[in-house]
């Protein structure tokens, strides 16, 4: 059974616009003139329980949008949306009881509580039975390791921190279903890791619904074995991740270390990338020649020292495949 | 878990946590103390020049050493922390809740209020109501409660400011989501607060013709309707049709209050990201 069901999903803003300088400022003091901005376009698609879904897409696609929408924030213009058989704006607080969110660039604990009074307040807000939250919290504070955070305040925490912080917040009520609005943004390696780490083993071990956006391509990889790509308000693509990279970008790189001067190396079916004293990158297509014909004709030709074939980065083949729809900002 | 359980903890979590700005009560204390100084002086001039008065010098001077104890229970403005909320877009968070947001807000707005009169009413009450008498100017102190029965009137009405006061607030509070920023909704609160509840000048020194008005519209319950309880101008079927007045708008208020911020809360555009 789809958890979340959404259908021919819209939303517009309506944003007043003024023309340049004082002159502009004056006229839209008589006559404003607005302008429709369709942040969500008839969108639809359905999510069961259990998946970890990667929404991604440029900034100002419509991902935080459509995460608002399904979280009850906002209200679509039109459309369908149920998520466990709720209507989120319509149901707002008994469907809220049951989500668990985490907004990457705002804080949900109090700035000058420390955490624990923090997590307590949550639990009178959420309604946890006593002895449930202690279990639960402590859970959460072993796996994320909060212990010596919890007798801080909010405000002392390092970015880091506090997102872990965050996240166990989101938690505490034991939701089924958690959204994530970049919840990486601006953490450093270690600590994304940790998260990654962490919403990885809370989708597999407890079967938590996962919805997350991100612009960190790294997260999709690690963790979503489903991406929703959202561009200018609509759904570009909805798959496994590798379908996407097989339609954007199916080259492949090939790194050659040489034994001597890196030669000049020209073909049909190859190019060169990038030259770096003895190193070559080239990019080649798999369908146009496979990997062990190439390696084999540049050794029969050149003395190599090393070789190694890799996939593009990440973020190459997202902004290949924005750039193929014409998805980039506006 | 009890339903309130919620509305409680925020209360008391905000209470304990407003009550523990030690700084801002002491300033507030002698800001308050300075201008009730200033004005006493003024009504003091006022009196020693008129031919007749509507009301004792004495009740004038208790009216403002009363107004400055509560100063911090009128409704000045928007809830600073809703008003930061909504600026930064962290107002997401309020709404994925499992409260009653206006509910949410009014017990915010309540324990922020009641936080930062109790420690500066304590101490200007002891100041002029103790300290005054004791150094031989009991004259230009706070007097006691007309009655005990004026007291005990004083005290429900003093609830009654505190529950009004935030019914305010959340209208504020609504302009605020409504429009995205406090600026303009708390200039326009100050002036009208300043002058609709008896602050600047008891409704006493107002036209005949105008009072009845005056003490009608709500405001009227945040200052000059529970003072003059107290200094039992207005005392018995007068004070209890005071207080019935105070409590009727404040359920007024919160009524029409609650159906407006759930308005503007679907035409919610949240800030950023």
């Amino acid at each position: 059974m789809s958890q979340i069901l959404v259908e021919e999903l819209s939303k517009t803003y309506r944003i007043a616009e003024r023309e340049a300088g004082t002159l502009g400022a004056l006229k839209g003091l008589f006559r404003r003139r607005w302008r429709t901005v369709e942040a969500l376009d008839r969108v639809s698609f359905r999510v069961a329980e259990g998946e970890l879904v990667g929404l991604i897409g440029p900034n100002g696609a419509g991902k935080s949008t459509t995460i608002k929408i399904l979280s009850g924030i906002l209200e679509p213009t039109s459309g369908r949306c149920e998520v466990g058989g709720l209507v989120p704006w319509r149901q707002r607080q008994r469907h809220v009881a049951r989500i668990g969110v985490v907004f990457g660039q705002r804080t949900q604990l109090w700035w000058d509580l420390p955490v624990r009074e923090g997590f307590d307040l949550l639990r009178d807000i959420y309604r946890v039975p006593p002895d449930r939250y202690a279990r639960v919290r402590d859970e959460l504070v072993a796996l994320l390791r909060l212990e010596r955070l919890l007798a801080q305040p909010v405000r002392q925490l390092s970015l880091g921190q506090r997102m872990r912080c965050e996240i166990a917040a989101a938690l505490l009520h034991e939701p089924p279903l958690i959204f994530l609005d970049e919840p990486t943004i601006g953490l450093d390696a270690p600590s994304k890791l940790a998260v990654r780490e962490f919403v990885g083993q809370l989708n597999k071990t407890r079967g938590v619904t996962v919805i997350l956006t991100t612009h960190d391509m790294h997260d999709i990889e690690a963790l979503a074995e489903r991406v929703i790509v959202i561009g200018a308000g609509k759904i570009l693509a909805d798959g496994p991740f590798e379908a996407l990279r097989a339609g954007a970008l199916a080259e492949r790189r090939l790194f050659v270390d040489f034994d001597g001067e890196a030669p000049e190396l020209t073909g049909p079916d190859v190019r060169v990338i990038a030259r770096q004293g003895r190193q070559l990158e080239l990019a080649f297509d798999p369908a146009r020649i496979a990997a062990p014909a190439l390696i084999a004709r540049i050794v029969a030709a050149h003395p190599v020292d090393d070789i190694h074939v890799e996939e593009p980065p990440i973020e190459e083949v997202i902004a290949r495949f924005y750039d193929l729809h014409g998805a980039g900002e506006a | 878990m009890s339903a309130l359980a919620p509305y409680l903890a925020v209360f008391a979590g905000r209470f304990q946590l407003v009550l523990q700005y030690r700084a801002a009560a002491a300033a507030g204390f002698a800001t308050q103390l300075w201008f009730g100084v200033i004005r006493v002086l003024i009504f003091a001039a006022f009196y020693a020049g008129a031919a007749r008065a509507p009301m004792s010098l004495g009740n004038a001077i208790t009216y403002t050493w009363l107004s400055q104890a509560f100063l911090t229970f009128l409704p000045w403005g928007a809830d600073p922390d809703v008003a930061a909320m909504v600026r930064t877009g962290a107002v997401a968070y309020e709404r994925v809740r499992p409260v009653d947001t206006y509910a949410w807000w009014y017990a915010r707005a309540l324990a922020w209020s009641a936080a930062r009169v109790a420690p500066r009413a304590a101490m200007l009450v002891v100041f002029a109501g103790v300290v005054l008498p004791l150094v031989g100017l009991g004259a230009w102190g706070l007097s006691p409660p007309a009655t005990p029965m004026a007291a005990a009137l004083f005290a429900v009405s003093a609830l009654g400011m505190a529950l009004l006061s935030a019914s305010v607030t959340l209208m504020i509070n609504t302009i605020v989501v409504a429009t995205m920023t406090d600026r303009g909704a708390n200039v326009l609160t100050q002036s009208f607060v300043n002058l609709l509840s008896g602050l600047i000048l008891p409704f006493a020194f107002f036209p005949d013709a105008a009072r009845p008005w005056l003490r009608a519209q709500p405001l009227a319950g945040l200052v000059d309707l529970p003072f003059s309880i107290y200094f039992g101008a207005i005392s018995g079927w007068g004070a209890a049709g005071a207080i019935a007045l105070q409590f009727g708008w404040t359920a007024a208020l919160i009524l029409a209050g609650r159906a407006w911020l759930g308005a503007a809360m679907k035409r919610l555009q949240v800030q950023g990201g």
